[in-house]
């Protein structure tokens, strides 16, 4: 788990100097679902250079297509893109977009970026799996913020209507949108009890707890005929002293003083 | 001639289809009935997926199926499928170019008694805009049969453009030959006037041009069964004959077949262009014949409308 630990917070560093390199993006809710990405890629899913390419494999749909920095990062620890590859992050002829491109990018199980997708994708997904009675898993994370959009409870209702016990939603719970807290934005908490009222199983865990996440992923697997969401409490901005719990850092890239910092808060971790 | 329309047809030649190939799903939005999916559910009711009033969703839900091997069909009315779920076919199925066929029904104004909200007039604007769409519209039953079965066969996303109300057979030709992006010759005239239609209104233009033949004017008729990619050879070729070009299709004339048709001609063969169709105004409540000739597109006032243009 010790390794785990400093996967994630290389995957931080690589967030922080991506977004700086663009000199745009979106490191807040990056930083906020690394730990949550890593427990998925390295504890969970059934993915890996050999299966890529196939069609019958565990997949992730990146709803917050925004976080695609912690996407990317998780790509290139998995090694089905390369470190180097991540500074070309929202440049021009990138294989790696601002917002997540399954066409041109190795890894990228769903094209994504327009909030509130995700969920809906994932549904068919697993509604898919489901038909060919195969065992694989169908993972979806969502934003807290996006749970506004209406089709988030669209797909919600319909996964509890299947039956999808093989699709996970994790929610990134950060607490904070673009334009600040949840709860002054658009109140909608409490989700926990919202996605139990549309039937669907739910967890809690601490976001940032890799052993947490990876146990709360597993036991999903043992709840049959409803879907699960696992809501992780996360911090936004997370590892990173100046964008913990910080809107501002929703969209935001970090100057080369920022950045410096930044880099000295991941490295004290090692 | 035997009056069927495309939507019933749909729904067999969807149920064949499910039957001969696994991989095929239908999805709906509480209008099985309407759309009539529901043919599916009597072969195969596991491969019907109903998702009750949430098109998008839907259509989200389309975008995985194809990600995991499925070649879904999602229908619901054209209004909802290319208005109401637009972001999601934009931005799920076509940005990502998945293999999603959206078969909207109630096109167009012969919708008749819904009235506006339901009347699709802007959805070949809306669809032909997105990169790598094909867009379809039979123009009868034989057509709508073969057009299915071939995209079951294309990978890719496609639009269906498809009527409520009961169309003639045209195409009952034995050598009749559905493909893709190319369209259909149904009358070689002796004028240098040249129809191009697509959907209901090529049996409009049908019936016009009987009654125009006895004015001494007897105009080619082309069907466009595929608006996107469209026929750039044929309707070139058609226009280095013509002086005059007539569009005509039951939809906005702002963004569909008459705007596909003189991008093509402004860049390869500038001609005068007549483009019947709905002139920028929403529909109304009205039987569908009695919306087709107040709306200028049944046969009698197409007539008037060419004579007046040739004049």
């Amino acid at each position: 788990m010790e390794d785990l630990r400093l996967v994630a917070n290389n995957m931080r560093k690589n967030i922080v100097k991506m977004v700086h390199n663009a000199k745009s993006g979106h490191p807040g809710g990056s930083l906020s679902c690394a730990d949550i990405l890593t427990a998925l890629y390295f504890n969970v899913m059934n993915i890996d250079k050999n299966n890529l390419n196939d069609k019958k494999r565990d997949k992730l749909v990146m709803s917050k297509g925004h976080a695609s920095p912690a996407l990317y990062a998780v790509l290139a620890e998995k090694g089905f893109i390369s470190e180097e590859e991540l500074m070309t992050f929202r440049l021009i002829d990138s294989r790696i977009q601002g917002h997540p491109n399954m066409k041109s990018c190795p890894g990228v199980d769903m094209t994504t970026g327009s909030l509130g997708q995700g969920l809906s994708v994932g549904v068919g997904m697993a509604l898919a799996n489901k038909l060919d009675n195969n065992p694989f898993r169908t993972y979806v994370i969502c934003g807290d913020g996006e749970c506004d959009e209406g089709m988030i409870w669209e797909a919600a209702m319909a996964a509890s209507h299947y039956k999808l016990d093989n699709l996970l939603m994790i929610l990134d719970h950060n607490g904070l949108q673009i334009d600040g807290r949840n709860e002054d934005v658009m109140n909608n908490a409490p989700l926990g009890e919202k996605f139990a009222a549309f039937g669907w199983n739910v967890f809690g865990v601490d976001g940032h707890d890799i052993d947490a996440v990876t146990e709360a992923c597993k036991a999903a697997e043992t709840v049959k005929g409803k879907p699960t969401v696992i809501i992780a409490e996360t911090i936004k901005g997370k590892g990173v002293s100046f964008m913990e719990n910080q809107a501002g850092w929703h969209g935001k890239a970090p100057n080369d003083e920022e950045l410096a910092i930044a880099l000295r808060d991941l490295g004290g971790e090692q | 001639m035997a009056k069927i329309a495309t939507r019933e047809a749909y729904g067999k030649a969807l149920a064949a289809l499910a039957l001969r190939n696994p991989d095929v799903v239908a999805l709906d939005a509480d209008l099985a009935a309407s759309t009539k999916t529901n043919e599916v559910k009597k072969v195969a009711p596991e491969r019907h997926f109903d998702f009750g009033i949430a098109e998008a969703n839907m259509i989200g839900a389309a975008a995985g199926f194809a990600c995991n091997g499925k070649i879904p069909f999602a229908s619901t009315f054209a209004i909802f499928a290319s208005g109401r779920a637009y972001d999601q076919v934009r931005n799920s199925v076509g940005y990502p170019h998945l293999n999603v066929k959206i078969c909207a029904t109630h096109a167009g104004i012969t919708v008749g008694e819904d009235g506006a909200t339901h009347q699709a007039l802007e959805d070949i604007a809306l669809m032909r805009v997105i990169p790598g769409m094909t867009l379809i519209q039979p123009a009868d039953a034989i057509e709508t049969e073969k057009a299915i079965n071939a995209i079951a066969e294309y990978e890719g996303p496609v639009y269906v453009r498809l009527g409520r109300a009961a169309v003639e057979e045209i195409n009952t030709s034995p050598d009749y030959k559905f493909e893709i992006g190319k369209g259909v010759v149904i009358h070689e005239g002796t004028s240098p006037v040249t129809m191009i239609a697509t959907g209901v209104m090529v049996q409009e233009a049908m019936k016009a041009i009987e009654t125009l033949k006895e004015q001494g004017i007897d105009p080619n008729l082309i069907n466009i069964h595929t608006i996107k990619p469209i026929d750039e050879e044929l309707i070139v070729r058609y226009a280095e004959k013509s002086d005059y070009i007539i569009s005509l299709e039951e939809h906005s004339v702002i963004g569909g077949l008459g705007s596909a048709v003189s991008e093509v001609l402004a860049r390869k063969c500038p001609r005068k262009q007549l483009f019947i169709g709905v002139q920028d105004v929403f529909g109304e409540s009205g039987k569908a014949n009695q919306l087709m000739e107040k709306y200028g597109l049944a046969a009698d006032r197409v007539v008037e409308q060419v004579l007046e243009f040739l004049k």
